[in-house]
């Protein structure tokens, strides 16, 4: 099968939503030695980025969205680890350490921008829900993470956004780890006011405002 | 006379209602729930259950949750702040409370929502006070005035020392229990008081899907021993948290409900207990949960059908907006929501004067939701045979002059009959326009104006306001907080 075929399966794998399809044509480019940096550009990111103008445009709703970005995370699993055996960079955006503060058990936000950001290339280390704000800094500092994305859905739990903020300002690295907040009572008022680097008010603005952060 | 009927909704078969209670003592005893709260643990361990220590899971026999749901009151009766009217929770008995735990409120004034202050709570309980519709306050906003580790004593302060009605409340922190069961004992004058003539409702919140959070599990325990009444409120989000079906959802709301049913059982056995929830019904477009979906209706129609087949006391978040302001979404879901409520027979309908996912508070659509209830709570009231004969008497001697305006049989029924609202236009469009052509919402605002003063006093005895005072105090001053507000 010829490279333009292959790659419009891939493109359409990660559209439709087909993991198995997705995960299948990812590694026959492994086991074929083709050249994967290629493979991620051209078959997968314009079905990732097809999957997000769908979106844009109303037709695709979050179900869509999700799907198509669970098949891009699981294609580039194995993907990436054969260009690091190659010794190739696999052009990650950036390095992001994701969570939801100590004493909130809500992830369904924090896990939708996790999807999206990691589909549009960025690394992603989620420590999950009910994350100690420390957990936090020391994760980003031990992989020299570029930014930290905090979900909050709870009021109580939405000041430890700007906890994390003085606690980076004490330890002299704000602004070398950006912060980008986001969840159910965050606003972009709010944002400014705790002097966060980004605000999002949902995955797929998350995704431009990581962007913009780099 | 013949008996009245009641009109009632109910959207489930039995058939379909068995096997949603089926399957959701199957998940309880194969996947278990999660708890979070050691004590919770323990006495899980203690009835024979089986537990995975590491994942906190908890497996429950059938045979444990009959058990328990033996043991749970079909019926709770609440008693307002002075001890003297009596509300029963259970049947088919409805009472609408005020939505709780806005994070804003609107300003009328400026169309915008922000934070509320100690002010803004103590004006929206007087008003809930006066609302003649509204059974039962809540702790219905948060305070921003103050640090949010001590919010949730707070606002109950408040309600307590503001308001005469029923309270529904719930704890944002274990240690929080302590100070809010000391005011309630402190209104009554002893626990026994207290057991004997329930103030408070505590709202606990398990975490979609299964998991009973150590906070919550907590708030359980201690409400179960105090003889505080539990509200139950699972919120899956369809396609999100839960189950994308209504089915389905009902399946984990019924399972994560009952897990809270028996972690009250087993810390007191026959604690009350209310099946309640704020389900929703996820938008798969914008990723928001609209309360005021008609989905979201059918979730809590279906789950309160299933409640009462279970002989519990039910709850709902119905009879809210996700509108911004008070315009006609605002109107229509609450008043979709209100009358499916009433007809479901929810006993605690949290929903009025709430808007935007349950986020902000208006007084004004308090004002204008007052009316609504009065609808609701009219129609269930159904149509009553007040006489024998009925009508054919009133046509003895009957003329093409007869008029029924200046019968006594018109003045003896008609405001038994007929419910009068307050911000309802019925009036002529000659007369609408000579008072300033103004909307509900305006309507709303100038009687929120005229029925609250500027200053408002307490309605509670002076002594008692110095012990909640002293108790709030001392909360305050555990969380270095120097003085209140």
């Amino acid at each position: 099968m010829n490279k333009p075929v292959l790659f419009e399966k891939m493109k359409s794998a990660v559209i439709e939503g087909n993991k198995h399809e997705a995960e299948f044509l990812a590694q026959n480019a492994v086991e074929n030695k083709m050249e994967l940096n290629e493979v991620i550009e051209k078959g997968y990111i314009p079905g990732i980025q097809k999957a997000g103008d769908l979106w844009e445009s109303g037709e695709y709703f979050l179900p869509e969205l999700i799907s198509s970005a669970e098949c891009m995370t699981s294609a580039m699993k194995i993907l990436q680890p054969e260009l690091e055996k190659a010794g190739l960079s696999t052009k990650s955006l950036g390095k992001v350490v994701i969570g939801t503060i100590e004493g909130d058990i809500h992830d369904i936000g924090k896990n939708l921008v996790a999807s999206m950001l990691a589909a549009n290339g960025f690394e992603i280390t989620d420590l999950g829900a009910n994350v100690k704000l420390e957990k936090f800094i020391s994760k980003s500092q031990e992989i020299n993470a570029d930014f930290i994305c905090l979900s909050s859905l709870l009021t109580t739990t939405m000041v430890g956004q700007k906890k994390l903020i003085t606690m980076l300002k004490d330890k002299k690295l704000f602004g070398h780890i950006k912060v980008m907040v986001g969840g159910a009572p965050v606003n972009s008022q709010w944002a400014r006011d705790i002097g966060a680097d980004g605000y999002a008010e949902n995955a797929m603005t998350a995704v431009s405002a990581a962007k913009k952060l780099i | 006379m013949l008996s009245t009927i009641r009109p009632k909704l109910e959207l489930l078969s039995k058939e379909l209602i068995n096997k949603i209670i089926e399957e959701a003592y199957i998940i309880l005893e194969r996947q278990g729930i999660f708890v979070e709260n050691s004590e919770a643990l323990g006495l899980f361990k203690e009835a024979g259950m089986k537990i995975n220590t590491s994942s906190q899971r908890v497996f429950i026999t059938p045979e444990l949750i009959q058990n328990c749901l033996d043991s749970t009151p079909s019926l709770i009766k609440m008693y307002d702040r002075n001890g003297e009217k009596e509300f029963v929770v259970g049947r088919d008995e409805v009472h609408f409370d005020p939505g709780s735990t806005a994070v804003t409120i609107l300003d009328h004034d400026t169309g915008d929502q922000r934070k509320a202050d100690t002010k803004d709570l103590i004006r929206f309980a007087r008003l809930t006070d006066l609302m003649d519709n509204i059974d039962f306050q809540s702790t219905a906003i948060i305070s921003s005035d103050l640090p949010d580790i001590i919010s949730d004593s707070y606002r109950l302060y408040l309600g307590l020392k503001y308001c005469n009605k029923p309270i529904v409340t719930g704890t944002f922190r274990v240690e929080g229990f302590k100070p809010m069961f000391d005011m309630l004992v402190a209104i009554r004058g002893s626990e026994q008081e207290l057991l004997d003539k329930p103030l408070a409702i505590f709202d606990a919140c398990p975490s979609p899907a299964l998991k009973w959070s150590n906070l919550t599990t907590q708030s359980l325990i201690d409400s179960a021993r105090a003889g505080i009444p539990s509200e139950l409120i699972s919120m899956g989000m369809t396609g999100a948290t839960s189950p994308v079906t209504i089915a389905g959802t009902l399946v984990q709301h019924v399972a994560e409900n009952l897990g809270g049913l028996i972690i009250c059982q087993l810390a007191h056995k026959g604690a009350p207990v209310i099946f309640g929830g704020s389900p929703s019904s996820f938008d798969m477009r914008k990723g928001t949960t609209p309360m005021g979906a008609i989905e979201t209706m059918m979730i809590d129609s279906g789950y309160t059908q299933i409640a009462k087949h279970l002989n519990l006391p039910t709850h709902a978040y119905m009879g809210l907006s996700d509108a911004k302001v008070n315009d006609n979404q605002a109107g229509l879901e609450s008043g979709i929501g209100s009358v499916l409520a009433a007809l479901s027979g929810v006993n605690v309908i949290s929903g009025p004067g709430m808007m935007d996912f349950e986020s902000c508070q208006s007084l004004e659509k308090l004002v204008i939701d007052n009316d609504i209830c009065g609808m609701a709570l009219r129609l269930v009231r159904g149509v009553a045979q007040r006489d024998d004969p009925i009508a054919t008497d009133l046509f003895d001697g009957f003329t093409a002059d007869t008029q029924f305006l200046y019968m006594p049989h018109t003045r003896k029924w008609y405001r038994k009959e007929h419910i009068f609202s307050e911000i309802i236009d019925r009036d002529t469009y000659d007369y609408w326009v000579s008072l300033g052509k103004k909307n509900s919402a305006e309507r709303a605002k100038d009687k929120v104006k005229e029925i609250l003063q500027e200053d408002i006093p307490s309605t509670l005895n002076a002594d008692i306001q110095a012990e909640l005072q002293n108790i709030m105090l001392a909360d305050a001053k555990r969380n270095g907080v120097d003085k209140l507000p």
